[in-house]
């Protein structure tokens, strides 16, 4: 199969430029491609539009792009937990554009799957479908919602193998395997790579044709948000 | 006096049947999984990515990768599942959770089961129960019925219909604390928690 493997991160980006838009991978601080936003938040290149279900916190995630000063728009769906964040939405320094959250995800794999458009009921008689298209089937009132376009699709995965196959774990799954082939280049930066041939094809979730380029990474943080126990 | 949060989410508890997919939200609503009613068999599913949600894990066993949508680490119960965003808000935007407490805006949209857990005034003290909605809205008439701290009420096209009143709170009480329309019948039994 094709050989996929990049061996650094910046191999990994090469070829973003300012003024690009991005989607991430991730929900919260699980699941995120934590190496490739890192490296993006210390490139020189800035002013994205970035398409993630959240912003990360101050210190880590897609915070490290706000605290950069690296995001001129945001698409999201919540996007609290974050000061400066908050601080460049109120101060106007970025427009923020909210999206119900299986909106983006429906956005995201119309764009991979080759759909330009959908009709949803999420957001009729709100905010979210003004100037949007409705439509009436069996009674119910739906809106139209567009593909998202995109120029490079940031992914986080547990296992790929060289060809670019991808296997999740757990809720980290999330919108990762919506956003590859959802933009021009799709990267992946998983836990472990293996060569092709090592994993099983029939516990692969995202097929190789999806992903453009992988590399591994020995070092995650993988930090949690909100560690809650049982009472002992 | 009225319900604590824990007994506003022990009240919606009671509205759980075996065999149900239920979505709880963020909140009050993620204390409903604590009162689950004995012999009553639910799976819960978190919108993030995951159907039958277990209990917070015991410390030590946190998994970064396993969380639900308040971001809290959790663990899968027995015959739990894990997929993408696309198809955890398919199953909601498609009917096929049966009882959703609050909610984001797709769980709205979608669910013919909404029960929202919230207290009947904000911290000011004004009615959170109104004729129009001030805020900005995620969803029109969706939401079935509402426990607060004060009552149990069902949405109806007339007005909000008491349906139970917490222990101690009279029918004035529930009125002063209701801006918009209520519909008051002859009888109202006290919630029991």
């Amino acid at each position: 199969m094709f050989r996929k493997k990049v061996d650094t991160v910046h191999e990994a980006l090469e070829g973003i430029q300012s003024g690009m838009t991005l989607m991430l991978g991730g929900f919260g601080l699980c699941g995120i491609p934590e190496n490739l936003i890192r490296a993006l938040a210390e490139s020189s290149h800035k002013d994205f539009c970035c398409i993630s279900a959240n912003a990360g916190v101050d210190d880590f995630g897609l915070g490290l792009l706000f605290g950069a000063q690296k995001v001129k728009k945001m698409i999201g769906s919540y996007v609290g937990e974050n000061e400066e964040f908050e601080r460049q939405m109120l101060a106007k320094e970025i427009e923020v554009i909210l999206t119900p959250m299986g909106t983006l995800a429906e956005k995201c794999r119309a764009a991979q799957m080759g759909i330009p458009a959908f009709f949803t009921p999420a957001g009729y008689g709100t905010e979210v479908a003004e100037g949007k298209e409705i439509r009436e089937f069996n009674g119910k009132n739906y809106l139209l919602e567009m593909a998202y376009a995109s120029d490079f699709s940031l992914v986080k995965a547990w296992k790929g193998d060289e060809s670019g196959n991808l296997i999740f774990r757990g809720t980290a799954r999330n919108f990762n395997p919506l956003m590859c082939g959802a933009s021009t280049i799709t990267v992946a930066e998983v836990e472990e790579l293996v060569p092709t041939g090592s994993l099983d094809p029939n516990q692969i979730h995202t097929p190789g044709i999806f992903v453009d380029r992988i590399f591994q990474v020995s070092r995650y943080e993988k930090r949690i948000e909100r560690r809650t126990v049982q009472n002992t | 006096m009225g319900l604590t949060k824990n007994q506003i989410a022990k009240r919606i508890a009671q509205e759980l049947q075996s065999g149900y997919y239920v979505n709880l939200g963020i909140g009050i609503p993620t204390l409903v999984a604590n009162y689950v009613p004995e012999g009553i068999e639910i799976a819960f599913q978190s919108e993030n990515g995951i159907l039958g949600m277990g209990p917070f894990p015991m410390p030590g066993e946190e998994d970064p990768d396993l969380i639900n949508a308040g971001k809290q680490t959790i663990t899968p119960q027995l015959g739990a599942s894990y997929f993408d965003s696309s198809i955890s808000f398919g199953m909601i935007r498609g009917k096929h959770i049966d009882l959703t407490v609050l909610g984001a805006m797709d769980l709205v949209a979608s669910s013919d089961n909404i029960i929202v857990a919230m207290m009947h005034t904000n911290p000011k003290g004004e009615s959170k129960l109104r004729t129009e909605c001030t805020l900005p809205l995620t969803g029109v008439r969706c939401v079935k019925r509402i426990v607060t701290d004060l009552a149990v009420l069902d949405v109806t096209k007339e007005g909000f219909l008491i349906k139970e009143r917490a222990k101690g709170v009279d029918i004035e009480e529930i009125k002063r604390f209701t801006q918009g329309k209520l519909i008051i019948p002859d009888e109202i039994p006290e919630i029991q928690v």
